[in-house]
């Protein structure tokens, strides 16, 4: 489904301020996978969803999605295939337009937008029995305009959006992180329902152990640019915070103690 | 006075063309375009030049409006292929269309009064049909004929005109591309994420704004009987004026209302104007300033009433929290 080909990517090359983001990563993903990536700040966590969905164009290597090679695909012609939540619940909507308007746009990830009436009847049907489904109310809010909703309904809408044309791969970048606790656990159930749903194969980001662990049939540890640590099916099954936390001592050596703080359970 | 609004009217009904297209660039893609002041005369320029050598005016119309169109496309590559500045890319556009529309004009004054024009033709049907008597009928019966305007053709043409022109652009952009094209100047971030190519929506957007722009510079050298090389000296302030004042005035969230609240503000933009100018110590050459206060006004008021209203609302709050 997705593989990630001896991916390389260095930040300002040779200034003193040369930063390895992406070493040597190789990787490969089966449809219906769902994956958490972890590790501390800097880690290259981000640059690596970046690369997966285009905003980043490594140096070296080969992202390819369903056997396609897509490594110099842009961005915006690569997100046919990609469903994406951002960190901030601003930017995965529109706030000037309603939600079924941000709804007709996430609807033309998959077709060419065409000089038709954007909202018809049926899709405003369709529209409310997707809205139904996150049990927030938005699906009596059609006309509501996205800018008047609380961040964690944002949020549901933009997952919403994100899962429910069925793209190829998603990816979820700290998608809670920004969120109060219980808006927080809303979006992970959310998320839970809206992947097995939609079989989706999924890439999610994530500062909390705990919800690496919970979360999905593989694991990925990084640190300074590469894959330190994976477990899969099974192996993440038994998996627990401690046991996370050793490996990450054993390999990382002694420079664990400043980053405990930072790696949150 | 009543005839000067009349003339009012048939100016703002004009003009209203170009603060559409100011509101698609300004408010739908928040981008200040400062092309409209060269492209307004590119599309006076091309239709007038065209007129003068025999096209006939409906065909030369057309012709001014592609003009500009082409005009707004090349300002939105110099701002997205060319990462300028969207203020920069306006003004270097501006400038240079200048120059283009001179060349175009030949000379910086082009008359048209004895040409045949969209309104010479629009008169010769209206007398064929002899509405003219139908729309007078009203005025005679209630003895107020002095109140009705000279002749009602250009209104009434222009009104028609203005409707076709509202209708097919809230149809536009309610389909799935206008909406898209919408949300561009929303959030960019996320229609690329849903795999819309922005920079090709910002290129056509500002296309078509500048063509409605020109299409009302093609339609004020016709009205007015000549063309002349500063028509479009401060234009886009008089396009933000009519949005503003529109949107202060009759705007509503909804699209459809939205576009009337452009036309409308164009429309009260112009009777201001020519009731500033009956002020004996104005002159004409103070207008640029008055529509500058205008803005600034405009601006500066809603603001600030917002913030006299949470001011009031807060000593309200405490008030009754006080008595109570």
């Amino acid at each position: 489904m997705l593989s990630l080909n001896e991916i390389h990517k260095t930040f300002y090359p040779n200034t003193p301020d040369e930063r390895l983001a992406l070493v040597d990563v190789n990787q490969k993903l089966e449809a219906g996978d769902f994956v958490t990536i972890i590790g501390s700040n800097g880690a290259g966590k981000s640059t690596l969803l970046n690369t997966l969905a285009g905003s980043i164009i490594p140096d070296e290597g080969e992202v390819s999605i369903d056997g396609r090679d897509v490594t110099r695909l842009p961005e915006q012609k690569r997100a046919a295939y990609i469903g994406r939540v951002f960190q901030d619940p601003m930017s995965g909507t529109a706030p000037g337009m309603t939600i079924e308007e941000n709804m007709v746009i996430s609807l033309g990830r998959t077709k060419r937008r065409s000089l038709f009436r954007g909202v018809s009847k049926q899709l405003r049907e369709r529209f409310r029995e997707h809205l139904a489904t996150l049990e927030i109310g938005l699906e009596d809010r059609l006309n509501t305009k996205v800018g008047l909703l609380s961040g964690g309904e944002r949020q549901a809408l933009s997952l919403l959006m994100a899962t429910f044309t069925e793209p190829k791969i998603l990816l979820l970048d700290e998608h809670t992180a920004a969120l109060d606790p219980s808006k927080q656990e809303l979006i992970l159930r959310l998320t839970r329902e809206l992947v097995e749903k939609h079989s989706l194969t999924t890439v999610m980001v994530t500062h909390q152990m705990e919800q690496a662990i919970d979360f999905g049939n593989r694991l990925w540890m990084m640190d300074e640019g590469k894959i330190i640590f994976e477990a899969n099916d099974d192996e993440k099954d038994e998996l627990t915070v401690p046991d996370l936390l050793q490996n990450f001592e054993n390999i990382r050596g002694k420079r664990m103690a400043s980053d405990r703080a930072l790696l949150s359970k | 006075m009543i005839t000067s609004i009349y003339g009012a009217i048939e100016s703002g009904l004009i003009y209203a063309i170009m603060a559409l297209g100011v509101y698609i660039s300004f408010r739908l893609l928040d981008f200040p375009d400062l092309t409209v002041d060269g492209s307004f005369v590119t599309g006076g320029a091309v239709t007038s030049v065209m007129i003068v050598n025999g096209t006939d005016p409906f065909t030369a119309t057309i012709a001014g409006a592609i003009a500009g169109f082409f005009a707004g496309c090349i300002t939105g590559l110099l701002h997205t292929k060319g990462n300028i500045n969207p203020l920069l890319a306006g003004i270097l556009m501006m400038i240079a269309l200048y120059s283009i529309n001179l060349r175009i004009m030949g000379q910086p004054n082009i008359p048209l009064l004895n040409e045949h024009t969209l309104f010479t033709t629009l008169s010769g049907w209206w007398e064929a049909l002899n509405l003219e008597a139908i729309f007078m009928a009203p005025f005679h019966w209630l003895g107020i004929a002095d109140f009705a305007p000279r002749s009602f053709y250009a209104l009434m043409s222009l009104l028609v005109l203005i409707i076709i022109v509202k209708k097919l652009m809230d149809f536009f952009l309610r389909t799935e591309a206008g909406t898209t094209l919408r949300a561009t100047g929303d959030n960019q971030k996320m229609v690329r994420s849903f795999s819309a190519n922005t920079s090709l929506y910002i290129i056509v957007g500002m296309g078509v704004s500048n063509m409605l722009v020109a299409f009302s510079g093609a339609m004020v050298v016709q009205h007015s009987g000549f063309a002349d090389i500063n028509l479009g000296v401060g234009m886009i302030i008089i396009g933000l004026a009519s949005v503003i004042i529109g949107e202060v005035l009759f705007g509503k969230d909804k699209i459809v209302r939205m576009t009337l609240a452009v036309i409308l503000g164009a429309i009260v933009y112009r009777i201001i104007y020519s009731m500033a100018l009956r002020i004996d110590f104005l002159e004409a050459s103070d207008m640029k300033l008055i529509t500058a206060l205008i803005v600034v006004v405009a601006l500066v008021f809603p603001h600030w009433l917002g913030q006299t209203n949470a001011k009031n609302q807060y000593k309200k709050s405490k008030a009754k929290a006080a008595s109570g």
